[in-house]
């Protein structure tokens, strides 16, 4: 069997659970589900998991069908940056999108936008430039219109950075907003 | 997980005044860990005119065995001031104990200056009595008789008091040997905010938490820290008293809540808060309460730091498009710009004399201390490194300690305000960053 659909199965099975915030799939598949239900959501309009490699599944969350967002799109939860910027750039608009569709369609659920940086810098500047891209994404979500009630925008600096980047590869994942989900 | 070490009865009175709320904080806890050199010392470079001076080793019958000896002590903190040139002694054939004992003639021949010598005697309640007289060799004459009778558990302290009487005495400045500092250690995953004698020794911890801790802030009179934890997943500002074990939160606002500052009368706060934009500065009473707002812009203002006078709040700001530093009336009002060289410049401190602006300049990618004389406009660059930060003046404003990287590790080294003296304090197993130079400490009574 195709383990890419085990794992969408699999999802789309704790999906279901779950009823007010999308889950973290690299989460799910460490789970032990050994029986998925391959056709849980069949009735959201995914194609069914047929016997071959090249099928295309686009899983639905069942609690979010009308905004047709898959799980994969709502399990991104970070947008990355340029150094000393904190413009959202091209590619992560339809990432800060899709969770701008899902909170403004559920209005309860609340997100804290957590900024990062590299370790370059002091701790306390670092924290204030982590704050501006919290701020830039909040922003953004706002323009979709999104409720600031949702939305608690702090940063951890330079805290949560790998230490002794040799380049700005290793910088670069250090630039960051985490976009976290109230109760995760 | 909560789990209290109890080592001493200062952790015990921390418990019973803060139980509660340790509970409340799953995964910290408090603790105090024994005596012991976590820091090591490293000393390069001097003065080009250095006092020579022989300090005697002291006829001690009732000092704790666990330590140095006193007028080792004495003589590694004046060396390492860069002051001081201290006259190997161990050739002699017999060192005096005390004044009248003292052949003039044998120092004389070595040069030295001055001569210090003396007595550790057991007194009652099991305090131990130390007598100490500091000779000035020329003149043949008494320069200081001191006397201290103190817990054995204050020897070190003793011998810093006794280092900072002499530093005085020869150099006309006060020293500042009998001084604590606070810095954060980073081991594995663990935080913990400690404090220690400034050269290491003694180190205790305040504070221990898997979450980031930041910016610790002495209080004026040494008795209480502020500082950063992100032990709620965001930054927020407690104050802690060091002997009561007291810890509030005086700042956990909507997002961000930062950079704390003693205002010099101790009475409040400058902190950095967001709600749900941009970090400004705000001031705010030590109990938590009369916030006001004092800058207010759509740039980044943070890491403020008031003037000795209390007068003004210094800052770092992008206002003007790479960040600067800037200062604004305590009360509020409209900034101006304070540093025009180089193009970054960030994390203001001031000497406690308000002689000395230090802070942390961006040259060329590489991170380092700089120093402001206020009254010349001169400014110096102090250290080498490529990642230093968190500058920090000693009580007497010679020194200016901070942090660096070395060999990817984070450590701490100080550097004087004239950059010809530096050391360096490393912990073995660990990061150490975020120095914090406490206030000068008054003699035990």
């Amino acid at each position: 069997m195709n383990k890419t659909i085990w794992t969408i199965a699999a999802l789309a099975l704790v999906l279901t659970a779950c009823k007010s915030t999308p889950m973290n799939p690299a989460k799910v598949e460490d789970s032990s589900v050994t029986r998925p239900m391959a056709n849980a959501n069949s009735n959201a309009g995914a194609d069914s998991a047929a016997n071959t490699d090249k099928i295309n599944i686009k899983t639905v969350d069942v609690d979010t069908s009308k905004d047709e967002l898959s799980a994969a799109e709502l399990a991104k939860r970070q947008v990355f940056f340029d150094y000393d910027s904190d413009a959202i750039r091209e590619e992560y608009k339809g990432l800060v999108a899709n969770h701008a569709k899902y909170l403004v369609a559920h209005p309860q659920t609340k997100v804290v936008l957590q900024g990062n940086t590299d370790e370059r810098g002091t701790h306390e500047y670092n924290l204030a430039l982590g704050q501006r891209r919290s701020v830039a994404v909040k922003n953004a979500l706002n323009v979709l219109g999104v409720s600031d009630s949702q939305i608690e925008t702090v940063s951890y600096g330079e805290e949560r950075s790998k230490q002794n980047c040799a380049d700005d590869g290793c910088f670069q994942q250090d630039r960051r907003v985490d976009i976290v989900y109230a109760g995760q | 997980m909560i789990k209290i070490e109890m080592m001493n009865t200062v952790v015990k009175h921390l418990y019973h005044a803060f139980g509660h709320v340790l509970f409340a904080m799953a995964l910290m806890w408090v603790t105090a860990l024994p005596a012991r050199a976590a820091l090591e010392l490293e000393i390069s470079g001097g003065s080009a005119i250095q006092i020579p001076i022989a300090i005697l080793p002291m006829a001690e019958s009732a000092s704790p065995s666990s330590t140095s000896r006193l007028h080792d002590i004495i003589s590694n903190d004046l060396r390492g001031s860069g002051m001081f040139r201290i006259i190997n002694t161990s050739g002699m054939p017999a060192l005096p104990t005390s004044a009248s004992q003292i052949k003039y003639t044998d120092w004389t021949a070595l040069k030295a200056q001055g001569l210090s010598l003396g007595e550790v005697q057991q007194a009652a309640n099991g305090n131990i009595k130390v007598s100490v007289q500091v000779m000035d060799v020329l003149r043949q004459t008494a320069l200081l008789q001191l006397t201290y009778t103190v817990s054995p558990s204050q020897y070190r302290h003793v011998a810093h008091l006794i280092a900072d009487q002499i530093y005085e005495k020869f150099t006309g400045q006060p020293g500042a040997f009998a001084t604590r500092i606070a810095y954060v250690t980073k081991v594995g995953k663990r935080f913990t905010l400690q404090i220690a004698d400034y050269d290491g020794f003694n180190a205790q911890t305040l504070v221990s938490s898997n979450e980031p801790i930041i910016s610790p802030a002495w209080s004026p009179d040494g008795s209480k820290m502020a500082y950063v934890s992100f032990e709620k997943k965001k930054p927020i500002v407690f104050v802690q008293s060091l002997y009561t074990g007291e810890r509030k939160i005086v700042a956990n606002f909507k997002g961000n809540n930062s950079a704390p500052a003693w205002s010099p009368d101790g009475s409040k706060l400058a902190v950095v808060l967001t709600y749900g934009a941009n970090s400004q500065i705000y001031t705010i009473s030590a109990d938590g309460s009369n916030l006001q707002q004092i800058t207010k812009s759509s740039a980044i203002d943070t890491e403020p730091a008031f003037s000795p006078d209390g007068s003004a709040i210094y800052f770092s700001s992008d206002r003007g498009g790479r960040p600067q530093i800037y200062k604004v009336s305590a009360t509020g009002g409209t900034p101006t710009r304070v540093t025009f060289e180089g193009g970054y410049n960030v994390s203001p401190r001031f000497s406690p004399d308000g002689k000395y602006l230090a802070y942390i300049r961006n040259d060329g990618g590489a991170f380092k201390v700089a120093v402001q004389d206020l009254g010349t406009g001169d400014v110096k660059l102090l250290s080498t490194g490529s990642q230093d930060e968190s500058p920090s003046f000693a009580p007497n404003a010679r020194t200016i300690m901070y942090a660096t990287r070395v060999g990817g590790k984070g450590t701490l080294a100080t550097v004087t305000v004239d950059g010809l003296v530096r050391q360096r304090l490393s912990e073995a197993g660990g990061d150490i960053r975020e120095p914090a130079w406490g206030p000068a400490q008054a003699a035990p009574k």
